[in-house]
């Protein structure tokens, strides 16, 4: 039986009625219409589907929307107002870290949660933080520059 | 996905009771990690999920110096790497902590979920063995507690009663002039599970070796502790010629499986290689630890 619970995303609340087996990706992608986390693999594995939950990365494939109930989500939406980027953001497209786009939202999310706690990240800090995001286009390499190159013109959110 | 009605329990008599009421045919969910992925598969199937997210003060990292660390069942297996507590006194269950997953699965995996789960190659296992961890149980009839070279009995499989909640780990304090480390050894270096992993604790009295654990992942039904290895460590300075004799002992005690990750012969010599490099590890974060003021 589906029950309410509410969701303050990208700081507003919204009440959504959930079976207890959707996921929060699910609600977020089918329910509310934020496309922005991609659905990869489902099982925790691609980091495609990261958001932010309650200020930490958190693969959202691998959350229930009933565990969600009452807390903060950040999606790739959130990040900036429409028609502007943040500074993350700002980096890919100026580094060429995009090619097919697809790891890209869960990436800047990795990227940015790294960033807020750590404003200035060593190179393996960076790959570390990045673990659990695979891109099968850019062989990483300028996706890790973008996000040094974030940091160093202060990045975090 | 399985489909399931969902109980979220306040406290934990609360979740003791509900689990006592349903017993087989309820789950419990922590972080989810593992949970998720089975239901989604469809390898279990149970009637209800029982989350113990919302149950109140489970989710804490204490430390005092005569109790020793307490991690509650909540605690993640990132708030477990980054502890300042863990990092200080316990710092290889940290390292271990470390090499799980991804920071997103960390986030969400709790440490005791990693427990629970039993699995041979579960990283934190190895570690959680050299430091004496325990668990602490509570079932409708009370609680007990169990230490984890007694808790694990077969791959996915505890001596945990399906009734009963692990509601906190519990190690002892650290003795001074101990070193600990813990080997991952996998396939990629991201987002695998271990081929094999080992953790040794050597405690150093001067040059000599007065007490050692090795444990290892991956490479028998469950995570095991080699005794004959640390015997034979114990008593003698740590000398590359008696991290040798010890790695051969442990090899002896690993019984490995051939599977999609590596060969039961490989896992052997692996744990060999390992077992020697992690003891001298161990031994010279034991020597720096002995000379700090
Ligand atoms: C993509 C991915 C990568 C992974 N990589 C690794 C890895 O590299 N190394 C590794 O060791 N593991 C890995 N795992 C497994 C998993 O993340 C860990 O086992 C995790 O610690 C489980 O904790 P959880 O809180 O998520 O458990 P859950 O999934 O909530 O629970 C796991 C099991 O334990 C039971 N349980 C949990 N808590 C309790 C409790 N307090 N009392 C009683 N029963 C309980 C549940 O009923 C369930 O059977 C990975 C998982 C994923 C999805
Ligand atoms: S879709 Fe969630 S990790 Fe791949
Ligand atoms: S840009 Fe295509 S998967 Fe990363």
């Amino acid at each position: 039986m589906k029950r309410p619970v509410t969701l303050t995303i990208n700081g507003e609340r919204q009440e959504v009625a959930v079976e207890p087996w959707w996921t929060l990706l699910d609600v977020l992608r089918e329910e509310l219409g934020l496309t922005g986390a991609k659905k990869g693999c489902d099982r925790g594995d691609c980091g495609a589907c990261t958001v932010l939950l309650d200020g930490k990365p958190v693969t959202s494939c691998m959350v229930l929307a009933v565990q969600a109930d009452g807390r903060q989500v950040v999606t790739v939406e959130g990040l900036a107002a429409p028609g502007h980027l943040h500074p993350v953001q700002r980096a890919f497209v100026d580094y060429g870290a995009v090619q097919c786009g697809f790891c890209t939202p869960g990436m800047i999310m990795a990227a940015v949660a790294l960033l807020n706690e750590t404003p200035h990240p060593t190179e393996a800090e960076v790959r570390a933080a990045l673990t659990g995001n695979l891109c099968r286009c850019t062989g990483y390499a300028k996706i890790v520059q973008a996000v040094m190159a974030a940091a160093q013109h202060g990045g975090a959110a | 996905m399985h489909r399931f009605d969902y109980l979220e329990p306040a406290t934990l008599s609360e979740a003791v009771a509900l689990l006592a009421q349903h017993g087989a045919r309820a789950r419990v969910l922590a972080g989810g990690t593992d949970l998720l992925t089975a239901l989604k598969e469809g390898w279990e199937r149970p009637d209800w999920v029982l989350s113990i997210g919302r149950v109140a003060d489970l989710r804490y990292i204490r430390y005092d110096s005569r109790d020793g660390l307490r991690i509650g069942a909540l605690a993640t297996v990132r708030e477990v790497e980054t502890s300042p507590l863990v990092r200080k006194h316990y710092p290889v269950l940290a390292e271990a902590a470390g090499t799980l997953a991804s920071v997103q699965i960390r986030n969400l995996a709790t440490l005791a979920g990693n427990v629970c789960r039993a699995s041979p190659s579960g990283d934190t296992l190895p570690a959680l063995l050299v430091l004496d961890a325990e668990a602490r149980l509570v079932g409708p009839s009370g609680e007990r507690r169990v230490p984890l070279a007694r808790f694990f009995v077969g791959p996915g499989r505890t001596v945990m009663e399906p009734t009963e909640l692990l509601a906190e780990l519990v190690l002892p304090p650290p003795r001074p002039g101990t070193g600990a480390h813990y080997i991952k050894h996998s396939l990629r270096r991201a987002m695998d599970l271990a081929v094999v992993g080992v953790a040794a604790l050597v405690a150093l009295d001067g040059e000599t070796c007065v007490d050692a654990r090795i444990a290892l992942g991956a490479v028998a039904p469950t995570p095991i502790r080699a005794l004959a290895a640390e015997e034979q460590l114990v008593g003698r300075p740590i000398t590359p010629d008696a991290a040798e004799a010890a790695a051969d002992l442990a090899q002896a005690a690993a019984r490995p499986i051939t599977d999609v990750r590596g060969t039961a012969p490989y896992r052997r010599r692996m744990v060999h290689v390992l077992t020697r490099r992690c003891i001298l590890r161990a031994a010279e974060l034991a020597q720096s630890q002995g000379r700090l003021p």
